[in-house]
């Protein structure tokens, strides 16, 4: 099986208008910078981005926001900590001026909405936001004296993840934080895409150190290592 | 309102950093939020202390020098750090599983208010304009309901005089009746069932001092001493 795409703008030719794409990274690690610039070159409209922030530590996203591509942004950490760097942010400006939808999720509730969408769950209970306007709307259960939410599972179009290695078949190998949402939005995507740094033949990655499985992988495309210095000051 | 922040010369982040790792137990697994809860690890090197960043790292090493800098070992401020023996890596669901499973003995957060219920208030200040729903929330409201003690390291007053250990938080809140300590530039407070009991004031300080840049009625601690390093 060669899941092996080309170029990355062959990889995200096909996205559609209205599509829904969860991204992964937390902050710079494990952000796939090369598919979000393809995003912006294709052009397509009306996205929904499922992503941690937009704009801190992944600044191309920033792209997406200013060529108006994105209707809505599902988020758990969406801005600059700073009020001062926020106001110049376009995802900010972009939710202030009401033309950008925002949802915003805890991050562990945003990262199991996107395992259970993978792992064939419709809903789970989760203490996470009780009391809080979290809670706005939603089912509210008690279990052994305890308060849970029910949250509902996020299943998205599309998926962009980022492996340090990876085979053809789409075995995906993260290294040390970059993993974070990798793994979750990798299962969670109908059509997954992952950028990987160094792509080896099949049978060259050792099956023990493989942290997403082939099976949740639908396209591969080599890319190369971005050269930053991890920041979101 | 009076500026009360003017009021007292407090302790430095720096010691206010010390005064919470002091708190901390050996043999503990420890998240450290955004701010100066980062600022506790600078004071807990070599002790039996396993740091957890929610991006999915156990035993989180201190900052990286410039020549140690790895762009894929960031902590959860983003800030490069390093490795120790025994690190290892997991994705963001199972750090969440840690977090809410229980696993974590103590979270260190900031806050922008803290009521005498101990009711956490910090992952939006309404001062930004954001509708009340969207803003930072991270992975604050998870650690705040999952680790089995959450201290507090905050300023004790706003910068503009307000206070910050308050009846009720007018701001949107992270977590209901949470909070156990509460360190401040100023004063060390414990949360109790009865209300707030001033544990500790800082040197040069009276509980009357910390009373009035306070707006519940503190209980003042029968043993309550100089805050310590």
């Amino acid at each position: 099986m060669d899941k092996v795409y080309p170029s990355v703008d062959e990889a995200v030719a096909d996205i559609p208008d209205g599509a829904s794409i969860a991204i992964s990274g937390f902050f710079t690690a494990g952000t796939p910078i090369p598919l979000i610039k393809a995003l912006a070159k294709q052009g397509a409209k009306d996205l929904t981005i499922i992503c941690m922030q937009m704009g801190p530590g992944n600044e191309d996203i920033n792209e997406l926001v200013i060529n108006k591509q994105v209707k809505k942004a599902i988020c758990n950490y969406p801005f600059y900590r700073s009020a001062s760097r926020g106001a110049d942010s376009p995802a900010e400006q972009a939710v202030r001026a009401g033309e950008l939808e925002m949802e915003v999720y805890p991050m562990g509730t945003f990262s199991e909405k996107l395992r259970a969408a993978g792992a064939g769950i419709a809903a789970f209970y989760t203490p996470t936001g009780v009391g809080t306007v979290v809670e706005t709307g939603k089912e509210k259960k008690t279990f052994d004296g305890r308060e849970y939410l029910l949250e509902l599972a996020l299943k998205p179009d599309y998926a962009f993840v980022y492996a340090y290695k990876g085979d053809s078949m789409g075995n995906l190998t993260c290294h040390m934080t970059a993993r974070n949402y990798n793994p979750e939005v990798a299962a969670a995507g109908r059509i997954t895409i992952a950028a990987v740094e160094n792509l080896v033949k099949t049978g060259e990655l050792e099956g023990d150190m493989v942290h997403i499985p082939g099976v949740y992988v639908q396209r591969v495309v080599k890319v190369e290592r971005p050269e930053y210095f991890p920041s979101i000051d | 309102m009076e500026k009360v922040a003017k009021k007292f010369k407090g302790l430095s982040r720096e010691l206010m950093a010390l005064r919470v790792a002091n708190e901390l137990e050996d043999g503990t697994y420890v998240n450290l939020g955004i701010g100066i809860p980062t600022l506790v690890s600078d004071w807990i090197e070599g002790r039996d202390i396993t740091l957890q960043a929610e991006l999915g790292m156990l035993n989180t090493g201190p900052l990286a020098s410039q020549e140690e800098v790895e762009q894929d070992l960031i902590n959860a401020s983003c800030q490069p750090v390093t490795e120790l023996p025994g690190s290892c890596y997991f994705s963001e669901n199972e750090s969440f599983a840690m977090i809410r499973g229980g696993y974590m003995d103590v979270a260190v957060l900031g806050a922008l208010q803290v009521s005498e219920k101990g009711d956490l208030a910090g992952w939006q200040n309404p001062g930004r304009g954001l509708p009340d729903d969207i803003g930072n929330i991270g992975g604050s409201m998870d650690l705040a309901v999952g680790a089995r003690k959450v201290i507090i390291a905050m300023m004790h007053v706003t910068n503009d005089g307000q206070y910050k250990i308050v009846k009720e938080c007018s701001y949107p809140l992270t977590a209901k009746g949470v909070v156990t300590l509460i360190v401040t530039d100023l004063s060390v407070i414990e949360v109790t069932p009865k209300g707030l009991v001033l544990q500790e004031v800082a040197a040069g300080l009276t509980a009357e001092d910390i009373q009035s840049v306070t707006e519940p009625k503190l209980i003042i601690s029968p043993d309550l001493m100089e805050m310590q390093f």
